[in-house]
């Protein structure tokens, strides 16, 4: 497959009251085209900063202090401001979990429809109406005659949504970025959402970098897990790999957290403990803390990444005695 | 399947009879009430216990609505609760005061309620305070065995609202709960702002809690997994009504309402099944200031018949221990 997107080494930095944090430590992967990505991890791993540094929308303090990002080979962390908005009005979109504060309540959607296209492809009001129309056609919205000249506030959550996944399209991107598209919404809509996605990505070959906490989410829609973990890359693999063969400590515990609702006899093993703050200084391992297997050179060296098979990645200097416990029962991967 | 009828030997706790409640709205200039939300819609079932009860079903059902009226701190628009054989939705305050120390509800965010300049163990001494005359040692003692119950340390005592985690949090409104040694708790999402590794070790303390103390809970969520975990039974509301009640068991195995066929359908698994075959529902929830007439969930429903538009399904024991709301209980979707 073709990559789209590559991530090489991201370090992303913000300036604080109590001096410089990492927000992202050392962070490499890659989405391809017509792929979807999804990066999972708990609250303040860093996934919403990896993918604002991928757009160019750090916060006014933040800034990547090392690494690169490439799109399509072309290097574009370094870009210009002007440049950047370009590439954000063509190449690459983004939507977030809350529409309402992406959208603007005293404009109309057709408005916030037609004013990309206007502005990157230079064509008229009118053609532009048409083509909005069309777009909110696309993301499965009814009477989008009608709905193209209703506020936000007007619509439902879903359907809010929606049309932030059709502004997003609007100028056929080549990689969508979507930061938990869906935590918000009930799971029947939820569900109309993810299939939405899914079905957009294979007809326009999009790559989908997708954020989630929600393992079940990740099932349905990855093709390729990236789990984070306090700043780091913890794991990456398939979505087969990271859910029927899982290699770090901490890829297991998350698995093993999330009740299952087909299995009557699933017990909960939580991992202790509670995921550390930016300014926690821990030497070696980041997951050392919380990790019952954790031994003398993980409290004292960060481990390296291990390829394991091709495309598995882990971060963990005890993968092989994990799997092998993994292999005889000792230790349950239930899912 | 069949689905297990509740043991004869449990006992009631608590007993829901018609409960309603609307909440008016006010439009025009002279504020004239135009019509109602009708938040809960006649709701009938009853609790054990020692049991957990689920309820569960999308935003706006009227799942917090129904945990606060049987708390009291919504006035029923009809119906009646009674508690421990009790009516207690009419009393007034000061009879009252004896069922708040049995009834506890533990919220999302147990914080927003706390005062952020006050330690975290006094907060929890002013609970006995109000409620018990203990002396200032005896308070404090308590607090320590309190926060030692809920897996925190006596430093915490000490400590501000501001200086812990989420899970952390969790633990403190669950201490504040469990204070005055109720018997009854409503978990009002509880656990679903938390990462899921914490969640998992609140639901655990949950539990032990509940063995230790006989505890019953209302546990409100929209988490189906969570429920098929915590539960012994599970109650599925939409606009307010009741559309299922069954032993977690029972309705997970064989969910005899349309709704709630398509529900366990939507619900993202974490596993790789990729060819899974899925119900997908059409359109949006609808508006429960306007809700749809006869059957409230025939707008959404895939085998609603003419009929469905017209009269509302009755609530109905459709197998031992197993209730719904649909003319057409049964049929798979
Ligand atoms: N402007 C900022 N200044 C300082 N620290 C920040 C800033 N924005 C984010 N952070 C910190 O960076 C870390 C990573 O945040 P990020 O938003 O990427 O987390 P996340 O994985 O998206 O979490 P969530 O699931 O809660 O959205 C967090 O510890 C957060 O507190
Ligand atoms: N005080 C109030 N005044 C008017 N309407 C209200 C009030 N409280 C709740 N409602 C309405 O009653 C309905 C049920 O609300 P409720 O909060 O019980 O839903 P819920 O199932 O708890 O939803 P969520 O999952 O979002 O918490 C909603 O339509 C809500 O807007
Ligand atoms: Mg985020
Ligand atoms: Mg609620």
């Amino acid at each position: 497959m073709e990559t789209l997107l590559e991530v090489n080494n991201l370090v992303t930095e913000f300036r604080t009251a109590d001096g410089n944090v990492q927000a992202v430590r050392d962070v490499s992967f890659s989405v391809a085209k017509g792929e979807t990505l999804c990066i999972v991890g708990e609250s303040g791993c860093g996934k919403s900063i990896t993918s604002l540094s991928v757009i160019g929308l750090l916060p006014s303090n933040g800034s990547i202090t090392s690494g690169e990002v490439k799109y399509e080979g072309k290097p574009i962390h370094n870009l210009p401001f002007e440049q950047m908005r370009k590439m954000r009005g063509t190449k690459i979109s983004m939507i977030f979990q809350e529409p309402m504060t992406a959208l603007n309540p005293v404009l109309t959607v057709g408005y916030q429809l037609r004013e990309p296209l206007i502005l990157h492809h230079k064509i008229s009001k009118s053609a532009a109406n048409k083509q909005g129309i069309e777009l909110l056609k696309q993301v499965g919205i009814p009477y989008p005659e009608k709905r193209i000249n209703q506020y936000p506030h007007e619509l439902s959550g879903g359907m809010r949504q929606r049309v932030m996944i059709a502004i997003a399209l609007a100028c056929s991107p080549g990689l969508l970025i979507a930061d938990e598209p869906t935590t918000a919404l009930d799971v029947t809509i939820q569900a109309q959402i993810l299939d939405l996605i899914n079905e957009l990505k294979e007809k326009l070959n999009m790559g989908v970098m997708m954020i989630t906490h929600d393992m079940g989410v990740v099932a349905e829609v990855a093709d390729r897990v990236m789990v984070m973990y306090a700043g780091k890359k913890v794991e990456e693999g398939t979505v087969s790999e990271i859910f029927e063969n899982p290699k770090h400590p901490y890829t297991i515990g998350l698995l093993n957290s999330v009740p299952n609702v087909d299995d009557p006899d699933f017990e909960l093993e939580p991992i202790p403990g509670s995921m550390p703050s930016l300014t926690e200084q821990i030497s070696g391992c980041r997951f050392n803390p919380r990790c019952k297997f954790a031994t003398d050179i993980c409290r004292e060296i960060a481990p390296p990444e291990f390829s394991t098979k091709e495309g598995h990645i882990v971060s963990c200097w005890l993968h092989e005695k994990v799997e092998e416990e993994v292999k005889h029962g000792h230790l349950t991967a239930q899912i | 399947m069949v689905t297990l009828p509740p043991k004869s030997d449990q006992k009631i706790l608590l007993e829901l009879n018609g409960v309603k409640k609307y909440f008016p709205i006010k439009g025009g200039i002279l504020k004239r009430v135009q019509g109602h939300v009708k938040a809960v819609e006649d709701v009938s079932l009853q609790l054990y216990e020692g049991e957990s009860l689920g309820v569960v079903g999308e935003s706006g059902c009227g799942k917090s609505t129904l945990g606060r009226a049987i708390l009291g701190l919504e006035e029923l628009t009809e119906g009646k609760v009674r508690y421990k054989n009790e009516e207690i939705q009419d009393l007034k305050r000061k009879e009252k005061l004896k069922f708040v120390k049995e009834m506890q509800m533990i919220f999302q965010d147990p914080f927003a309620s706390l005062n952020p300049r006050q330690r975290i163990g006094h907060a929890l001494e002013e609970v006995f305070t109000m409620h018990t005359n203990m002396s200032a040692k005896e308070k404090r003692k308590s607090v320590i065995d309190l926060l030692d119950e809920v897996g925190l340390k006596e430093e915490h005592f000490e400590k501000y609202p501001h200086e812990f985690s989420g899970g952390q949090r969790q633990r403190i409104g669950i201490a504040r709960a469990i204070a005055l040694n109720p018997s009854f708790i409503i978990c009002d999402e509880a656990v679903s702002a938390l990462d899921v590794s914490v969640q998992a070790q609140v639901l655990k303390l949950l539990k032990s809690l509940q063995e230790k103390y006989k505890l019953s809970y209302l546990f409100i969520s929209h988490d189906l997994g969570v429920v098929r975990y915590f539960c012994d039974r599970v109650l599925v509301m939409y606009l307010g009504n009741t559309v299922e009640l069954g032993t977690v068991q029972g309705l997970f195995a064989n969910p005899i309402h349309p709704y709630t066929q398509a529900l366990l359908s939507a619900i993202p698994r974490p596993t790789v099944q990729k060819n899974l075959k899925r119900i997908r529902l059409q359109g949006d929830l609808p508006n429960p200031a306007n809700p749809p007439s006869g059957c409230p969930f025939h707008t959404r429903c895939p085998i609603a018949q003419d009929m469905c538009k017209v009269d509302k399904p009755a609530w109905q024991e459709i197998e031992p221990g197993h209730f719904a709301a649909c003319h057409f209980a049964g049929t798979k979707i």
